[in-house]
């Protein structure tokens, strides 16, 4: 059953047996997800567990084989790559993607005048790169930057366009235990007006945010609970943590 | 606005040599010379062409010759029709533009590849080239004008003041509407770049896929870009056929479209005055090489393409501008002015 179903409510975003083939591989199976307005989740798996292809799917950069991803109760599966950024599903992928040629105040005023009148496009520029300490180097050109400053530009990218939804992929990594605490500070202020999927696998990273993780395997979303009580699961422990059950 | 100001800088000192020439190079120069001259501006206006769709759209067309071919075959068959040269005029930048429209909505709406996009465009040039040969007969024509096969079309009216069919355009005039243009161009192309517009150009060409993550639509700028470089293709082509009076095949052939290529490697890739610079210079020396029976002028030409890319890959105007820039630089005192904001963008379009 669906979230609004429970609750009455339209969930902000929701997905009904959404599966995706590769050729022979089944990169999703009927995966039913949903996520409330400003709700923050976290989801885990192995490698190759779907993580990075169910990003994919919720912003439209791969189309699903079957089912539907309803975002605000409209379905955006087919629609076009640029459509889901267009409704408000901002993504910060795993290798920060980003205007590499460009500056840092060039990358992140782009996102902002998609969605604002020149003027203050300049001010959420200014402020956003403010929010993420990245004020002091709008002028570097962004493929210049070490990994972890580019984490933070890409951040600044995505909420400069002031999306209900934000997809991380790997928020944290390659970062220093200072600028984890640091992300993971941001991360919870910016769930207080944004909507988060988290993707992580650092599960001390994880306790500091996550409320609810959904843990996804060969496909397939196989728990869904609190933190405390997905780490206990011995299921989860055997696939995810490699550990056997007792 | 202020973040553009060292771009803007470049741009205006570029439009004022440009008509700083337009005043004062006609009054010095011979007639014969200044014919030679005004080729290599309606070159250049081809050469700024390709030089805004491949160096801030990312789109290589090796079919850039398609639309100049059309511009002119489509005033010269126009004009001969018509006799008034202005609707001619509006037509040769009409039609290039509505053929790139169409051609750029099958390639960028059908998302096909990079490598599909070179093919596709040298293909068209290529059966422009044959279907254009292959109209010799005199059963072969467009209202009054024979398309002539492989002779082409000779005495093309030439342009005349709009709406005065009697009062064509001299050599001297034809000097100074090719480089006029050049610098409308130039300057349209300059301040296009430096909208909001031409920022997502850019984007798109750095990281289609981010564009398309924050909701920018890369196709319909694509097509955008390319439907404006078919058009002042085009207009190049107009005024090409208006040049000599004469317009034939070879113009859409396979040599033409590497010569654009070409100038704009030569001169810089990813500046709008580069390929200006390539396309006069690589044109002067294919004159000079003319001249002589020692060398034969290809193969002198594509030495001078292999030098570049390994020993200058970036192409002459971008490297002037990182000498110049390192030589300010050291003479600069240490520090940092809060005003001086150099951008990636900026840099991209200096020159």
């Amino acid at each position: 059953m669906t979230a609004a179903g429970v609750t009455g409510v339209t969930p902000l975003i929701e997905t009904r047996a959404l599966n995706v083939r590769f050729g022979g591989v089944h990169a999703t199976r009927d995966v039913n997800f949903s996520l409330a307005e400003a709700e923050l989740r976290c989801v885990i798996g192995p490698n190759g567990a779907g993580k990075s292809t169910f990003f994919k799917l919720l912003t439209g950069q791969v189309k699903p084989t079957s089912g539907q991803i309803l975002f605000r109760g409209k379905d955006i599966s087919r629609m076009q790559p640029h459509e889901p950024g267009r409704m408000g599903i901002g993504i910060k992928t795993q290798v920060p993607s980003l205007f590499n040629g460009l500056s840092v105040w060039e990358n992140v005023w782009l996102s902002a005048q998609r969605v604002n009148l020149p003027q203050r496009a300049k001010d959420v520029t200014r402020t956003t790169l403010e929010r993420v300490g990245m004020l002091a180097e709008s002028e570097a050109i962004t493929g210049t930057l070490a990994h972890g400053q580019r984490q933070w530009v890409e951040l600044a990218v995505v909420l400069a366009a002031d999306p209900p939804l934000i997809l991380l992929d790997e928020p944290a990594a390659g970062m220093s235990d200072a600028e984890v605490a640091r992300t993971a500070e941001l991360i919870l202020e910016i769930n207080r007006q944004h909507a988060l999927v988290v993707v992580e696998h650092d599960m001390s990273f994880i306790r500091m945010i996550a409320k609810k993780v959904t843990v996804l395997h060969q496909g397939q979303v196989i728990r869904e609970d609190t933190p405390d009580r997905i780490m206990a699961d011995p299921l989860v422990q055997q696939i995810y943590l490699g550990k056997k059950p007792h | 606005m202020a973040r553009f100001a060292a771009s803007w800088k470049s741009a205006a000192l570029c439009i004022a040599i440009g008509v700083l020439l337009l005043i004062f190079l006609p009054n010095v120069i011979d007639d014969f010379t200044l014919i030679q001259v005004t080729i290599y501006l309606v070159m250049s206006v081809l050469a700024v062409s390709l030089g805004f769709i491949w160096g801030f759209g990312g789109i290589l067309c090796f079919g850039q010759a398609a639309f100049f071919g059309l511009g002119a075959y489509t005033y010269a068959i126009s004009v001969v029709n018509m006799g008034d040269s202005t609707v001619p005029f509006m037509l040769s930048i009409v039609v290039p533009a509505l053929f790139a429209a169409l051609l750029g909505y099958v390639i960028f709406y059908g998302r096909l590849s990079d490598v599909y996009m070179g093919v596709i465009t040298l293909t068209v040039t290529l059966i422009l080239f044959n279907l254009i040969n292959s109209t010799a007969g005199p059963e072969w024509k467009i209202g009054n004008a024979p398309l002539g096969g492989f002779n082409g079309i000779p005495a093309i009216p030439p342009l005349n003041w709009p709406g005065n069919a009697d009062e064509s355009i001299t050599p001297r005039g034809m000097f100074n509407l090719s480089l006029g243009l050049l610098i409308v161009v130039y300057a349209g192309l300059r301040a296009l770049i430096s909208s909001r517009i031409g920022h997502v150009i850019v984007a798109i060409k750095e990281n289609e896929q981010r564009a398309q993550l924050l909701g920018y639509d890369p196709r319909a700028y694509k097509l955008f870009v390319f439907t404006l470089g078919g058009a002042i293709a085009g207009l190049a082509g107009c005024l090409f056929a208006n040049w000599g009076s004469f317009t034939s095949p070879t113009i859409f052939g396979l040599a033409q479209s590497a010569q654009i290529i070409i100038w704009v490697i030569v001169g810089g890739l990813g500046t709008l005055m580069g390929p200006v610079v390539g396309c006069v210079l690589i044109q002067w020396l294919t004159t000079q090489i003319g001249t002589q029976q020692t060398f034969n002028s290809n193969l002198v030409l594509g030495a001078i393409l292999v030098l570049f890319v390994l020993l200058v890959p970036k192409g002459l105007v971008p490297s002037i501008g990182m000498l110049l820039e390192r030589l300010g630089r050291r003479s600069a005192p240490a520090g940092r002015s809060s005003d001086a904001k150099p951008v990636a963008l900026a840099k991209e379009q200096q020159a």
